[in-house]
């Protein structure tokens, strides 16, 4: 259980900083996308369901679809 | 320089979080607010999901807060896009036909999940936020599929002010007729676990299920149409 929560916890230092570092701003939603799953994982883990669903659905869901059409309206590549 | 700076101002938050939390226990419950609902929240709401007798019972003036921050936050981001100019009407391709099909088989389901989650809030894990949430992203799907067939705004604003009635009405009944203060559970709690308990807590999550839902919708709708 601890290394399942470590290697989840480990995932989620490296997507964040990888959504830091992306150039291409679609992968780095994509990037903290994953940051909020895997959060939702640990909430789940840690007997927190009410808190799982509200952060796969709003975190994981809602918030990388409306940076989706923000990226859309304005420009795909940080310069 | 602000590289430098900006280092600073992170390790100086980093310690007055960890100075501040030290000292509590991972995962101990230490107040006695937290015993106290734990032990007596199932009797005294009649809720078996203790965080919904919480969230809904013994906080519910702050659910109200929340519940008027995300109508606030939709209002100004329609206001804000209604107020631009409409920007170059880009050629959408159509969808294509997995995508069309798909949507017309998961819609349904996705809806009828979301009005489950929200309607069984009191008895399994999730409520009226996670419920509104869930609606709000079959408006998404709809989006995606099909172009220009926005909602029915009219629809829309009726179904999110008469929730938000609903909400407000009902703690005012509260205040006037049960224990005296704002949203107070004056029906009867009846069995714990049944569909039909713990008073006013279906009726306020299902209100919060359907404003949540029709206020995300305006927003995915407002960002996707009228940008």
């Amino acid at each position: 259980m601890i290394i399942v929560v470590s290697l989840l916890i480990v995932f989620m230092l490296i997507a964040a900083i990888a959504a830091i570092f992306f150039r291409d701003l679609l992968n780095a939603v994509i990037a903290a996308c994953m940051v909020s799953l895997i959060a939702a994982i640990l909430f789940y883990f840690l007997h927190a369901p009410d808190v799982a669903m509200a952060e796969a659905s709003i975190g994981a869901a809602l918030v990388a679809a409306i940076f989706i059409i923000a990226i859309r309206r304005t420009q795909r590549h940080e310069e | 320089m602000r590289v430098i700076l900006s280092i600073l101002v992170l390790i100086v938050i980093c310690l007055g979080i960890v100075s501040s939390l030290h000292r509590i226990p991972f995962g101990n419950p230490e107040t006695k607010i937290g015993k106290y609902c734990i032990n007596k929240g199932r009797e005294e709401t009649g809720a078996a999901n203790i965080v919904t007798s919480v969230v809904v019972n013994y906080r519910g003036f702050d659910t109200l807060g929340e519940v008027t921050i995300l109508f606030l936050a939709a209002i100004g981001l329609g206001s804000i896009l209604t107020s631009m100019s409409k920007w170059s009407q880009r050629k959408t391709e159509p969808a294509s036909l997995i995508l069309k099909t798909g949507c017309r088989f998961l819609l349904p389901l996705i809806l009828l999940f979301g009005a489950y989650i929200f309607i069984h809030g009191h008895l399994s894990p999730g409520g009226g936020f996670q419920g509104g949430a869930i609606i709000a992203s079959a408006f998404l799907l709809i989006y995606l599929t099909f172009h220009g067939k926005g909602m029915n705004e009219t629809g829309s604003k009726v179904t999110e002010s008469s929730s938000g009635l609903i909400f407000i009405l009902l703690g005012l009944i509260g205040l006037a007729v049960g224990n005296h203060y704002f949203l107070s559970n004056f029906l009867p709690k009846g069995q714990l676990n049944d569909l039909f308990s713990a008073g006013i807590i279906p009726l306020i999550y299902i209100a919060i299920g359907l404003k949540v839902g029709s206020e995300l919708a305006k927003v995915i709708y407002n960002l996707m149409e009228k940008s």
